[in-house]
């Protein structure tokens, strides 16, 4: 075990995985450790009953970024994503609203509410998708530095002018708006039918200790039409036996570039001497050595909890300990005997094999924010169900199915505390089945067996602070070269030979793969290794 | 007018697209909804279920059955042992294709042979001779392609073969849960694990609905033609009257080509006994084809960069494309590519087609054209393997 590598990675997340395949592909020397039995972090299936795959946590996927996926060869590694269909909104009384992928159908579902809303719906996606390729490059892209007076650097903001140049007179107004409007706001500039615009605008607030009306939460309804499969913009998909599938197809990638990876392998310190880090010691004595060691992990438990504040100046410490997490959201997952069926439109059909969400109105969200603000659980939460087994039948036994449910709001910080969690969880998880029953009725009875994952839970079991799913509030403040702290967004971090490479840094979370690839791509550029 | 095959009233009540094509003189499904996609999908992750009753299906039987059947075919199927399938294809004198199927055995002087094209005139005209009778039983026998990874798991609860005992190109007679009787081949045209299952119209609908029955816990989804058009692009399959033109058709002799051409050199065999094109055949393995039928993998960054010209998203057909494409190497045109698509499994924008045999070596860098913005461009393809998907399953 004495071997020196060029580069440790802690944690064999998406995004752990993706800068270690990056950087065994240049012929690297990289070791991945993952503190759990499995691969994947958030981004992982684990069949918790048998015959019942779980996409634990993270349960779609569309900002996978095309180049990655072909730079690092992932089909052949296994990555297959099928595509979500459509949208439904189920209501309580009435048909509900479905978007399609045929644009005559969501006209005519539309147009049942508003006919002006029907029509207007196509221009408000193209107005979108437009805006969403010309911010694409700022993905794409490591943050300059707006302090640097290296020309290099200055020269990177050009790219930041043509993406403002390439809008027209339209365009920037609602660039604008978009930056600094809510997003129950911004989609009343466009639309007058509540349940179209309540399921648009949850996009907002996913992730975020938010609620729709809350201002600067618009921008975040343009990165769901960033995401792109095959090259087509505004497209969403599930993985192939889970969101795991991807993970597990990234670390096959980067086995046969040659990266180590270890399971089990839990990081207790990364080891620093005269201000650079030498290696990292594990929880079970093992110590490993490395010119570089890359952490995956957020900001708090990389710097605050395996350095140690001593490493660190006052002012850096400050900005990462006031660097917001706030996790607002949960995770249920069912293994159920049977399909649902919902009141609003019974049978079987193609409206069930996209994603649910339960966002029947904009009150309905801004009031499960309210209950949230207060520090319990929404009784009646945005709730965002897929069940992929109808579109991917490996994930569950024949005639059974898996059903994920995405809840929000969960806020980490219950009135009592969030280790209230440990009393609260089952009656979470009573709160969404409930809520789901009044949709579909008999769906309690179908259950066969139910995990219920609080903030609390992804803190303990996942390593994502206060239970935010993107390592970090996706809100505006905390985005670019603010991410995850000013003057630190290029994965350097102020310990020479530690670098950052997780959601908690450019472009953020979401299974992207970006901060992973831009991070390796930095650090080979600067000769790190 | 086309008419209805045996399952059409199932198909009618499901094809809510209405979009439907003419496939030798029946109507077949293109897609069911707006496209093909589900379909597609449903193949390669659970099971489709594709009307194949279009198909000519002849029985040749007779003393002397195997025997013509080598004749007739650029392949022998001397060896070919009762209950195994194989594929091949046949050519006229000058060893151009006639067109590729399937023959199995049944019995010992019994065989059934699949065609895309009319073929009885053409094995009738050389039966002479041979103790051999050949009937046309197309409209009599109705097929259904049950294609995808859970097809096994499916055909587990509709009869009563041991399925894991039917092989890869294996046949079987059987009887389907309700008592009626059939074959099932384990072949097909997707490149992904799958059978056919062939009844006489009579039971066609029987076999419908118990499929689409049994095989709902399984995801099982009935499949028009753009979805498996997709899957066999894929799978570097060549289908007669788009990646080639029947000997019979073909206009000018630069219309023709020869197995070697087509990659399917695997099915000639050419020192035994005389068959037809022997010799035309033999001349051409000894001097090298001119041609080869070969991938495309056309390169995507590029592509972008062109769409990007015009400051657009680069833009897809949502199904495969079947046209006529030049290929260049340099500025000299080297080939055609015939029909391609988009490859949702692999990622990749593929395309199939014949180039001259001195650029045809895998890796070998050509150019393809394409259209953006009503403007002609070209972009690079890399010469690639055939098959582009090939995955353990689909022999297993």
């Amino acid at each position: 075990m004495a071997t020196h590598y060029d580069a440790i990675i802690i944690g064999g997340g998406h995004n752990g995985l993706v800068c270690a395949a990056y950087l065994a592909k240049e012929g690297r020397k990289v070791l991945v450790l993952e503190r759990r039995y499995v691969l994947g972090g958030a981004a992982v299936t684990e069949e918790l009953y048998p015959g019942f795959h779980y996409s634990v946590c993270s349960y779609v996927v569309s900002l996978l970024r095309p180049h990655i996926i072909r730079d690092l060869g992932l089909p052949k590694h296994g990555l297959q994503i099928l595509p979500l269909e459509c949208s439904f909104t189920p209501h309580l009384d009435g048909p509900g609203l479905c978007r399609w992928p045929s644009a005559d159908k969501t006209r005519r579902e539309i147009s049942r509410y508003s006919k002006r809303d029907a029509e207007v719906y196509p221009r408000f996606g193209k107005a979108m998708g437009r805006m969403a390729r010309a911010v694409k490059p700022i993905i794409d892209m490591v943050p300059p530095d707006p302090t640097s007076l290296n020309p290099f650097e200055l020269m990177k903001f050009r790219t930041l002018g043509d993406v403002i140049r390439k809008l027209d007179d339209e365009e920037l107004p609602r660039f604008v708006k978009m930056m600094t409007m809510s997003s129950a706001d911004f989609l009343d500039e466009w639309f007058e039918s509540d349940i179209l615009k309540a399921p648009m605008a949850v996009s907002g607030i996913i992730g975020t200790f938010q609620g729709v009306r809350s201002p600067g939460t618009a921008y975040v309804l343009l990165h769901h039409y960033m995401g792109e499969i095959d090259g087509a913009f505004r497209a969403w998909g599930f993985s192939k036996g889970g969101t795991g599938g991807i993970s597990l197809s990234i670390a096959r990638a980067a086995q046969a570039f040659g990266a180590e990876i270890l399971t089990e392998a839990s990081v207790a310190e990364i080891t620093v001497s005269g201000g650079r880090a030498t290696g990292v010691a594990l929880t079970d004595g093992r110590e490993f050595t490395a010119k570089n060691v890359i952490s995956s992990c957020d900001p708090k438990l990389t710097f605050l909890d395996m350095c140690g504040e001593k490493h660190f100046d006052d002012d850096f410490l400050g900005h990462i300990k006031r660097y917001r997490y706030r996790g607002s959201s949960g995770k249920v997952n069912l293994a159920l005997d049977r399909l649902p069926q919902f009141t609003c439109r019974p049978g079987d059909g193609l409206h069930i094999r996209g994603d649910i969400a339960i966002a029947p109105s904009i009150d309905y969200l801004e009031t499960a924010y309210d209950e949230a603000k207060y520090g319990q659980f929404s009784r009646r939460p945005y709730i965002n169900v897929v069940i992929p087994s109808l579109t991917d039948p490996s994930v569950a036994p024949p005639g059974k199915h898996v059903m994920s449910c995405f809840v929000q709001y969960a806020p980490y910080d219950l009135r009592e505390g969030p280790a209230d969690w440990e009393n609260q969880r089952e009656a979470f998880g009573d709160t969404v089945v409930a809520t789901l029953e009044e949709y579909m009725p008999g769906l309690t009875d179908s259950i066969l067996h139910r995990q219920v994952l609080t903030p609390w839970d992804l803190e303990k079991d996942f390593g994502l602070s206060e239970g935010n799913i993107f390592q970090g509030e996706l809100s505006l403040e905390q985005l670019f070269f603010l991410r995850p702290a000013p003057g630190w967004a290029r994965y350097r971090t102020p310990v020479k030979g530690l670098w950052m490479c997780g959601s908690a840094t450019h472009p953020g979370g979401g299974i992207m793969g970006a901060p992973g690839a831009l991070a390796a791509e930095r650090m080979l550029k600067e000769r790190a290794l | 007018m086309p008419r209805p095959t045996p399952f059409h009233d199932r198909l009618q009540a499901l094809c809510t697209s209405y979009a439907w094509k003419h496939w030798s003189g029946y109507y077949a499904v293109c897609h069911f909804h707006e496209s093909p996609e589900r379909e597609y999908n449903a193949i390669r992750q659970a099971a489709g279920l594709l009307d194949v009753t279009p198909l000519f299906k002849y029985d040749v039987v007779g003393p002397d059955a195997g025997r013509f059947l080598s004749y007739v075919c650029s392949k022998s199927v001397a060896r070919l042992k009762r209950g195994r399938v194989t594929y091949l294809c046949w050519c006229d004198d000058d060893g151009n294709i006639l067109d590729d199927g399937t023959c199995w055995r049944l019995g010992k002087e019994s065989y059934r042979v699949t065609a895309a094209e009319p073929s009885l005139y053409w094995f009738e005209e050389h039966a002479e001779g041979f103790d051999v009778a050949i009937t046309d039983i197309t409209d009599t026998v109705a097929g259904l392609a049950l294609q995808g990874p859970t097809s096994r798991d499916i055909l587990r609860q509709v009869c009563d073969i041991d399925v894991d005992a039917l092989k890869f190109f294996g046949v079987k007679k059987t009887t389907f849960k309700g008592g009626f009787k059939g074959h099932v081949t384990r072949t097909g045209y997707t490149g992904d694990l799958g059978y056919e299952l062939w009844v006489r119209n009579k039971h066609a609908l029987a076999l419908w609905d118990l499929l689409m029955s049994e095989g709902k816990a399984f995801g099982i989804y009935p499949i028009g033609l753009d979805a498996l058009d997709i899957c066999r692009v894929e799978s570097g399959f060549v289908l007669a009257g788009v990646d080639y033109t029947s000997a019979h058709g073909a206009l000018t002799p630069a219309e023709k080509s020869t197995p070697f051409e087509l990659n399917l050199g695997q099915t000639v065999q050419l020192d035994r006994g005389p068959f037809i094109g022997q010799r035309a055949l033999k001349a051409e393995a000894e001097r090298g084809s001119e041609y080869a039928f070969v991938g495309l993998d056309i390169d995507w960054v590029a592509t972008e960069k062109v769409f990007a010209e015009y400051d657009l998203p680069p833009s897809l057909p949502a199904a495969a494309w079947r046209s006529l494409r030049p290929v260049y190497r340099g500025t000299r045109q080297v080939g055609r590519a015939y029909s391609g698509t988009w490859s949702p499994i692999l990622k990749k924008n593929i395309a199939l087609a014949t180039v001259r045999a001195d650029v045809a070596s895998p890796g070998t860098v050509l150019d393809i054209e394409i259209t953006a913005e009503y403007e002609r461009r070209r972009v690079p393809a890399v010469v690639s393997a055939l098959p582009f998907f090939d995955p353990p399953r689909k022999r297993a």
